[in-house]
């Protein structure tokens, strides 16, 4: 996690330049295939539709696509966020209690090894669409929170726990002083892999309500495409997603960065 | 062995005890026997090295002293203080690595056991800055750890163990990693602290050198269980300095502390 953000925070400037270029240039080249394989042998759009075909037709179905995806990207948020909130707290819970860790971990693992999309049906049936599609986003992305968080709690270093313990530390000072710090590295990393994962929990529920006959977000409008053979539209949703996924995981990792390169920070203006 | 427990019972009746063990067991919950039992007494005000092999309970000793390790069986007795300019009830302990918090700056770190102790920020940065004064890193406050070699990092360490003005010094093997040259200045600042502060230090470590030079009385263990194996003052003219160090009196305190120190290494061929 500290290499990760040393890496990102530190390479030359050439580099640096290089990691962005080379995977646009390889983007651009296979973009460039794409569309000439498709002119070239007259391929037609419901076989596969040319690159030019899919942004013409995000562009056209932008009112229905642009709902489409602030509603996924609502569920993901809210799913993220009860994610977050939940397995944080519960974490924290873990560790004043061992007890309460004996008893509940193994439903956390339960919950956390049973396919989703599995799930989803069921909690279809029991709950109201919205909030079935929101606990899925959630089931899925809360265990890497609640398990990093929990190894981050489990990993001060003994002396300095030992420390705490000989300056009479109570229990909120160790947690708000010891405890906290020394795991917010790994909570960071556990709310990253998170990120992701609620935008997959979320398109898996939505999947799952979409053949049920209702909803509106990308994996709805994808399904539903299928159904029609807009094979176009089914593409634009899909990039769409993607970028959801890519800006979800960047905002992520640049609030780690941040966060912890005030450790780093300081001190590169101490060195100046 | 019973000299030696004769000798520290006159002197207990002559001065204050800083810290009295008696009979003092270490068991493991594995019913590994990993100390004693165990007679130490240490008057205030002095620097007494504990030596001996690894794994010998030296520094299970020392953590029992700070009621960090509760001990099995026996007396521990520590002149301990209460009052909230003095947290950790007048102990400071220094660990074998400097043990300080990556996430904020060497002052922050210094002011730890103040503000665990509930003292006013203000009051407390004004103590983290003077510790610091005093171990010679008052430009380095604000750094943060990553940035310091390692010997600064153990002054850090030493500097907070010393925020709390306590009366006893407890360090475990603190310069073991550091290379010979920091280690040997860093002895140097060190017997000038205990000089200037009159602190009883406690000093575990596993080099016969370092013990003669710092210490008025080196207590050699035995190997596991530990045990006292000998009890050598070294007598010389202070303050100590680099001439002490060359001296034919301080090869043959080491010539004898090794002597002494001997039998624990030849196996199990203890008391």
């Amino acid at each position: 996690m500290n290499a990760q953000t040393a890496s990102i925070a530190k390479p030359a400037g050439a580099q640096r330049a290089m990691r962005f270029v080379l995977p646009v240039l390889v983007f651009a080249a296979g973009l460039l295939a794409w569309e000439l394989v498709v002119r070239i042998k007259d391929i037609p759009p419901y076989v596969l539709p040319a690159p030019s075909v899919i942004v013409l037709t995000l562009i056209k179905d932008w009112a229905v696509l642009s709902q489409s995806l602030a509603t996924t990207l609502l569920t993901t948020l809210e799913g993220f966020a009860a994610a977050s909130i939940g397995g944080i707290a519960l974490a924290l819970l873990f560790n004043q209690s061992k007890w309460v860790e004996y008893s509940l971990f193994p439903y956390a693992i339960v919950l956390q090894v049973t396919p989703v999309i599995a799930i989803a049906p069921l909690l279809l049936i029991y709950l109201e669409q919205q909030t079935a599609v929101v606990v899925c986003a959630f089931i899925v992305a809360f265990f890497p929170v609640l398990s990093n968080t929990t190894l981050g709690l489990n990993s001060v270093d003994r002396n300095l726990a030992g420390l705490f313990q000989l300056y009479g530390a109570s229990k909120p000072q160790t947690l708000r002083f010891l405890k906290l710090p020394a795991a917010l590295p790994y909570i960071l990393g556990g709310l990253r892999i998170a990120g992701g994962l609620s935008l997959i929990g979320a398109v898996v529920a939505e999947i799952a309500a979409g053949t049920a006959g209702a909803g509106s977000g990308l994996a709805y409008r994808i399904a539903e495409s299928g159904y029609r053979l807009n094979i176009p539209r089914m593409f634009a949703a899909l990039l769409l997603l993607s970028l959801a996924g890519i800006v979800i995981y960047g905002v992520l990792a640049l609030v780690s960065h941040l966060v912890l390169r005030r450790w780093h920070e300081s001190a590169l203006g101490k060195e100046s | 062995m019973s000299a030696a427990q004769t000798s520290s019972a006159v002197e207990a009746s002559l001065t204050a005890l800083a810290v009295s063990l008696r009979g003092v067991t270490k068991t493991y919950d594995n019913g590994v026997m990993a100390l004693g039992p165990l007679d130490l007494a240490v008057r205030k005000g002095e620097f007494i090295s504990l030596l001996g092999p690894s794994g010998c309970g030296k520094s299970t000793a020392l953590r029992i002293i700070a009621a960090l390790s509760a001990a099995s069986s026996g007396t521990v007795r520590v002149a301990r203080h209460e009052g909230p300019t003095q947290p950790g009830h007048g102990i400071g302990f220094v660990f074998q690595e400097p043990t300080l918090m990556p996430w904020t700056s060497v002052r922050e770190n210094v002011r730890l056991p103040l503000k665990l102790g509930g003292v006013p920020k203000a009051e407390g940065r004004a103590r983290a800055d003077e510790a610091l004064a005093s171990v010679g890193l008052a430009d380095f406050a604000d750094a943060y750890p990553r940035e310091l070699s390692g010997g600064m990092k153990m002054r850090v360490s030493l500097a907070r163990a010393l925020v709390t003005d306590p009366d006893i010094l407890l360090m475990d093997e603190p310069f073991g990693a550091l290379d010979e040259i920091t280690r040997f200045r860093l002895n140097n600042d060190l017997l000038a602290l205990w000089r200037s502060l009159g602190k009883t230090v406690i000093f575990v470590t596993h080099s016969v050198f370092e013990s003669v030079y710092l210490s008025q009385r080196v207590v050699v263990m035995t190997a596991r269980p530990g045990r006292i194996q000998a009890d050598i003052r070294i007598e010389t003219v202070e303050p100590r300095g680099e001439e002490f160090r060359t001296s034919a009196a301080y090869s043959d305190y080491c010539r004898r502390v090794s002597a002494a120190l001997a039998p624990s290494y030849s196996g199990q061929s203890t008391l």
